[in-house]
Order: structure tokens, then sequence, then C-alpha cells
């Protein structure tokens, strides 16, 4: 439940340990490497590091290419989707794939080359087949395209727009010549408002006849080929035939490295950590025969680090004091429930040095909550049973993803213990099979509610759920406080804090024993006389101290006190603030509700052969769309909760993430031997 | 039947009609701007499939209160209501949600689609782009808390 302190090292050691101590450290993966301070830069260089990374990123991404394809064309077992498991691979092995990676390269190099054939051959593809279709119409032919007519006579081929006939054409044709005129016109096909026509004609008549046609809008066809129509649409198939051919040819290239997909796999994180070990090692400020490193440690591990280099390479470390202008970097260190909501946090802000924490409370609430929202025993079970089958059968999951899972398996938990508070299973669905099928009569329920039914008292609930947002805030606001005292600031403690506690707590205690209060909540309260003065003098005492001291960064008076007055005017924020906390009431009455609806449908049917098979399909399906909507709503409005209400008291954030120099794999986790 | 049963249906139709159209509409918005950004980036799918769905739920909201509604008016069993009077409370119980959640959906879309442009132009800024959206159902919320109350607590005298 903290932030784990940092030391920074430096390190300095002989360039000949260079490559030993990078990849022991980047192994350790404990060390984020910043830039060094060194006041006398003379006589130190870096390494121009970028030919060599860039390099390996492309091979990297060559082997991420070369599986996805392997994915594509080979249809055998996938990779496991959304849940894939790091392999396990020992650290031997990946020395041993790397001493022989040429052998690889050039494997990869052929599927690669396989596949760009394998595009050429599709583009190809594409271009006959639209060949073929602007051939289609002009099949009939049988005479070459460009045909260029005899030694007398003239062929004139191409389109008119519009229908037209034989005896239209021609009479177009042979406009302004002495009848009978010696013009052969043919119409070949008509189709999409244009019409393909022949002409023939003598060769002095050409231009004339040319003339006619195109005052009509005559064009020759700008086909692809030339030659009889029928020909070519042979010899284009038999192209696309021996395109395919070889497509299936190169696919079988591809598929026949299909084994080797682990050591794809391997070696592709292989070359993803060589470049991240050549993108540091450009970082690093280094003379003819020595190097200079610094980076953040967390301090517990220090002394370990700084004596294993001393011990095995030599090297010189010294611890570092922070320097004014920099950030140390975070990291967060949580008990094994309250670590699950770190994800959570950092999607909204890290937090910095020096402040609290809050993923140990946050996670209680956050779990708290989540129940409260989905409220559903059945749902409630599916869940945290989903997630622990899916943790119990993939064992290797990334970090970020198996966090996720545990949270939503103690969210399972926590829906299901308000599921049965409140009295839902899949809504009311143990009264309803009861009565549909089993012949119930009876009046009770079945499933009672351990607490009370939300539907039949929202007012109590509402009440409820604005109690436990009020002490989310509180809690909120308390830790506030705590930093302020940590600071020593008791001024901005007893005047921000303390202020409003009382100011707030002396309102609400007004307002409990109110006729107002009772009308709308339908609870009574009496308090012993003495409350109501004490209520009074607080929340009295609270705004005067709200008043004077909230403006107090200001010299001048009038302003401090218009300043306070507006602080003031925040109470209006925390009335809002409680009243969201209303979406704890609606949503768990959605879930409920939706869910007796779809057992009211399902068991419209009756008790029959039928009316059991209706009843399982809508169940099913009507609770499944149920728990995925549900569900989204409970996470969005929790993490709302936590981000708006919540965080709005107290958290500043502004932290930077602990970005250690470790091996980024995306597909393998080396098992370290001893 | 009586008036005041037909004026319950009528706000009975307008929570389910109104907050339904609302979310589709704002679902609809969503959608166009989801399947955009998908055809760039396949691998967003999962997050602006869940930033779409956002303004969905006041069509939830409306079939809930149309669900209390049709349950309390006994016209799924139970005694059927007869006043006028009884008839025009339920359709005004019924009207907060239907009009907050043609608005409330609707906008909540625009707003899902400008957080679907955030996550694609910056994917890890998921947590705060779905903030977005969700304040403003905050508004559906309220008014769907309004209707129930006011459901539950009609005296059928």
């Amino acid at each position: 439940m903290a932030i784990v302190k940092m030391q920074k090292l430096s390190i300095c050691a002989n360039k000949k340990q260079r490559k030993a101590i990078l990849n022991l450290l980047q192994s350790m993966g404990i060390m984020e490497i910043t830039q060094t301070d060194l006041d006398d830069q003379a006589g130190l260089e870096k390494l121009d590091t970028q030919a060599a990374r860039l390099k390996y990123e492309k091979r990297a991404a060559a082997y991420d290419q070369v599986l996805d394809l392997l994915a594509k064309y080979d249809s055998g077992k996938g990779t496991g989707g959304l849940f894939a498991d790091l392999d396990q691979i020992p650290r031997s092995r990946v020395d041993g794939l790397a001493a022989d990676r040429h052998k690889y390269n050039v494997e990869a190099a052929d599927i690669l080359k396989a596949e760009k054939k394998i595009n050429e051959c599709a583009g190809i593809i594409q271009k006959d087949e639209n060949a073929k279709l602007a051939l289609e119409p002009w099949l009939p032919l049988d005479i070459p395209i460009d045909s260029p007519g005899t030694k007398k006579m003239s062929l004139l081929l191409g389109t008119l727009p519009g229908q037209i006939d034989d005896a239209g054409l021609y009479a177009a044709a042979s406009k302004d010549m002495p009848e009978p005129a010696a013009v052969n016109a043919d119409v070949l096909f008509t189709a999409n408002n244009v019409s393909g026509v022949l002409v023939m004609c003598l060769k002095k008549d050409a231009d004339q006849v040319e003339g006619n046609l195109r005052s009509l809008g005559f064009s020759r066809p700008s086909l692809p080929v030339s030659g009889i129509p029928a020909q070519e649409c042979e010899s284009l198939d038999a192209e696309i035939k021996e395109q395919e051919e070889e497509i299936e040819k190169q696919k079988a290239v591809i598929t026949a490295y299909a084994g080797e997909k682990e050591n794809y796999r391997i070696l592709s994180d292989y070359y993803r950590s060589r470049a991240q070990r050549y993108r540091t090692l450009g970082e690093i400020p280094q003379t003819r025969s020595t190097f200079f490193m610094e980076g953040w440690v967390p301090q517990a591990q220090a002394d370990k680090v700084a004596s294993l280099l001393t011990e095995k390479f030599g090297a010189f470390v010294e611890k570092e004091e922070k320097r004014e202008d920099e950030v140390e970097p975070t990291l967060l260190h949580n008990n094994w429930f309250s670590r699950n909501v770190e994800g959570i946090l950092a999607s909204y802000d890290t937090p910095s040095h020096g402040k609290v924490d809050p993923t140990f409370i946050m996670s209680f609430f956050y779990v708290f909550f989540f129940g409260m929202m989905l409220s559903d025993a059945g749902y409630g079970i599916l869940m945290a049973v989903g997630c622990a089958v899916i943790l119990l059968k993939h064992k290797y999951l990334k970090e970020g993803l198996k966090k996720t899972l545990k949270l939503f398996f103690w969210c399972g938990i926590s829906t299901t213990f308000w599921g049965f508070m409140y009295g839902g299973f899949f809504g009311d669905a143990i009264d309803v099979i009861a009565k549909t099928f089993f012949g119930y009569q009876g009046t009770e329920t079945l499933l009672k509610p351990l607490w009370f039914e939300p539907l039949h008292s929202p007012m109590r609930l509402l009440m409820w759920c604005l109690l436990f947002g009020l002490i989310h805030m509180f809690i909120g606001l308390g830790i506030k406080g705590y930093e302020y005292l940590k600071d020593g600031d008791i001024v901005s403690f007893v005047s921000d804090i303390a202020a409003w506690y009382l100011f707030l707590l002396g309102l609400i205690f007004m307002l409990l024993p109110t006729k107002l209060f009772s009308s709308i909540s339908g609870m009574t309260f009496t308090f012993p006389a003495i409350v109501g003065p004490l209520a009074k003098g607080a929340a009295i005492i609270g705004a005067v101290i709200i008043l004077i001291m909230s403006g107090r960064a200001n010299k001048n008076w009038g302003l401090r006190i218009a300043l306070g007055a507006y602080d003031l005017y925040n109470i209006t924020g925390w009335l809002s603030d409680t009243l969201s906390y209303s979406r704890l009431l609606a949503l768990g009455l959605a879930t409920g509700v939706i869910a007796n609806v779809v057992n009211m449908m399902a068991s419209m049917f009756g008790n029959s052969p039928l009316g059991v098979i209706v009843f399982i399909v809508i169940f099913i399906l009507g609770h499944a769309l149920n728990i995925a909507i549900n569900a989204l709503g409970a996470y969005v409005h929790t993490n709302r909760l936590q981000y708006v209400e919540f965080f709005g008291k107290f958290y500043e954030g502004g932290g930077k993430e602990f970005k250690p120099f470790k091996t980024e794999n995306k597909y393998i986790q080396i098992k370290e031997e001893k | 039947m009586s008036l005041g049963m037909a004026l319950a249906l009528l706000g009975a139709a307008l929570a389910t009609g109104l907050a339904g159209c609302g979310s589709a509409w704002g679902v609809g918005v969503a959608g166009q701007a989801a399947a955009g950004v998908v055809s760039e980036d396949p691998s967003q799918f999962a997050k602006v499939l869940v930033l779409q769905l956002l303004p969905g739920t006041q069509g939830i909201y409306g079939l809930l209160v149309t669900f209390i509604t049709l349950s309390s008016i006994g016209v799924l069993g139970g005694d059927p209501i007869e006043s006028t009077s009884v008839g025009l409370m339920y359709l005004f119980a019924c009207l907060p949600i239907a009009i907050v959640g043609l608005v409330s959906g609707y906008h909540q879309g625009r707003a899902s689609v400008a957080s679907i442009g955030l996550v694609a132009k910056k994917p890890d800024q998921f947590g705060k782009a779905m903030l977005f959206p969700a304040m403003v159902e905050t508004y559906a919320i309220l008014a769907l808390l309004v209707s129930i109350l006011s459901v539950t607590n009609i005296v059928q005298a």
C-alpha cells in the first residue's frame, strides 16, 4: 500500500564488461536508466546505435509478420486468442536459437518472399478478372477486336450510347449516302444503355460513315486486349488458373514452416530485446575504455545490485542524491488483493512521490460498489467462476491481463454477495421456475433477500447508497488531510479539511431530525437534545473557518472573504457528488428488473415440452445480454465514482511511471536456469 | 378499458419509446465513428465497442420504468387501475426518463464519438475517454431515479 522508495545509482565500469552488464540489468529488469549528468562532458561520446537498433526492430517485425502469415495460411491450432499464454522458454533454448539465427533469418525471408509472390499473383488475377469483365459483352464477335478490315473494306467497331437496332443503325450509318449504301450494320449487344456495334463499309466511304456514327456518340472500345474475344477470354482463364496454382504452391511453401512457429516467436522476442539493448546503449556516455550509466532502482534492491555489479564485473557503483529538477519514477507495491486495481489507477494518473497511493482504499470500494451495481448472485457466480477458470487454465498470462481477471474475480464474489443481500439469483429465476414448472402456489418468495428487496423500498436503499457515498468521500478528504499533516501543514489541515468535516457533519446532523428529511426518506431520527445545538455549533464554526481561511493566500481581506464565500458555495458540489452515488441504486435496480423481464418472457409458454425449450433459449440469451450490458455499466460507473467523486477530493497524480530497462517480450517468458 | 389505464399505458410507452430513440440515436452515431476507427486499426475493436455501448443504457432505463409501470397498473396481472387521475399520475411519473433519456442518449452518443476519436489517437487514454460519456449519463440516472420513486410511490386510491 505504498509507493516504493527509489534509489539512484551511478555505475562506471570497464567497456569490456559493457555487454555483460547490460545483459544482466536487462534480465533483472529492476533499473530505469536515466540520462547521466556528468559535469565534465569532455572526452565522452555516445555510440550511434540507431542503425543497429533499426535493423533489429525490423527483424523482430519481420518475424511478427511471418507469424501472422503462418496463422493466416496454416489452418492448424490457433494461438489461443485473447487469453494467449506466454510460452515458458528456458534461457539455454533462446541462446541456442540465437546462435542459429542466420538459418532462421533465411527461412523468414523465404516466407516473406512467398507472401510477396502471392500478392503479385493476386494482383495479376484481379487484373485478368477485370479484363474478362470488360471483354464479356464482345464475346459474340468472331474476328479480332483490332481487326483492320480488308484491302477495300473498313471495319468500324465500337459503342454507341442508348439502345439501337440493326435497321436504325444502318439508317444512321448511311445518312447522306445514296441508297442502297454499301454499309453493313450489326448490333452486337445492348446492355446498361450502351450498344456495341460493328459497321462494315467501303474504304472510300469510311470517313463519311465514321462521321455519321460519331455524331451519335460512337467511340472505339478501350479494351486491354486485341484478338478474338472468345480466344482472349480463354487465355485469360488459363492465366488465372496458372496464377491460382502458383498461389497454392507459395502457400504450401509458407505452411511447410508451420512447425517452426515457436522458434519464430522466440526469435522475434530475441530481436526485440536486442533492439532495446541497443537503444539503451546509445544513451550511455563512454570514453575509450570506460562507460557511465545512471538509473533508478528500488531502494531495497540497491545494495544487491551494487554489490553484484562490483563483485562480478569490477564496476564502480555509487549511490546518488536526487537532483533538484528530477522526478523519481513511481513504482507501486500493494498486497495481493489491492494490487489488482493498480491498472485502474494508472489509467487515471500515476501517483507521485510524497503523496498517498490510494490503491489500497480504492480496491475495497471498487469491489464493493461494483457488486452493488451488478448485484445478482447468478451473474456474480458466473463472473467469478469464469475468471477463475481462465486464471487456472492459463498460468502464464501477461501481467496486466492477469490483474484485470483477478479484479473481476473479486468483483464477481462481491456481486454474488450483493445478489443474495437483494434476493436476486438470475433475477427471480428460482420463483419463476418453481411456479411455472413445479406448480409452486405459495405467495412467499422462495429466495428471500438477506437484507431487503430494492424494488420494494427504493428510498431506503437510496439513503444507504448516499451514506456509502459520504463515507467514500469523507475518506478521500481524510487522505488529503493526512497528506497535509505529513507535510506538517497544520493550518491547511484545520482550514481545508477539519473545517469541512465540521461544516458537513454539522449540516447532516441538523438535517437528519427534520420533518423534511423524514418525509423524503421515511426514516425518523431522534437524537438527545444536546445533538441539535452541537450540530449547529459545528456547522457554524466550520463555515466561519472556511469563510476566513479559504482565501488566506490573499493579503487583501475583502478578496479573502469573497474567496471564502465562494469556497463555501462548494457545498453544492458536495450535494451533487453525494447524489451521484444514487447510481448504485439505479444500476442495481436495472439489473434486477431486466432479469425479471427476461424470466417473465421465458416462462410465457408455460409448462410443456415446448415451453421448457423456449424457456431455456430465452433464459440463456436474455441473461447473457443483461449480464454483458450491466457488467459494462457497473464497470464504467464504478470507475466514475472512483475517478470523479473520490479522486476529486484529494488525488493529484502527476507521477512518472517506473519503466525499468527489461525485456519487453511479446510471446515468451524466459526461464532462468541455475 | 378505462381512460386512466390508457393514460398510464401512454406513459409506459413513452418511457421505452423516447428513451429507446435517444439510445438508438446515440449508439448509432457512435457506431459510425467506431466502425471508422476499426477500419484503420482493428486492434481497437474492444475499446471502441465499449464506448459505442455507453449511450445504450437510456433505452434500458426506459424499459425498466415501463416494466415497473406495467406491473403496478395491472397489465401483467393483478387489478387494473380505474381512476383517470391515477392514470395521469403514472403518465407524469414516466416523463422524466422519457424526455431525459431521449436528449441525454443523443448527447451521450456525441460525447462517445469524441471519445472514440480520442482512443483512436491515444489508445492508452481509454480510462479517461470512458469518463466523458459517463458524465452525461448521470442525468439519465437521476431521471430514472425520479421516475422509479414516483411510480413505486403512487397511491392507487
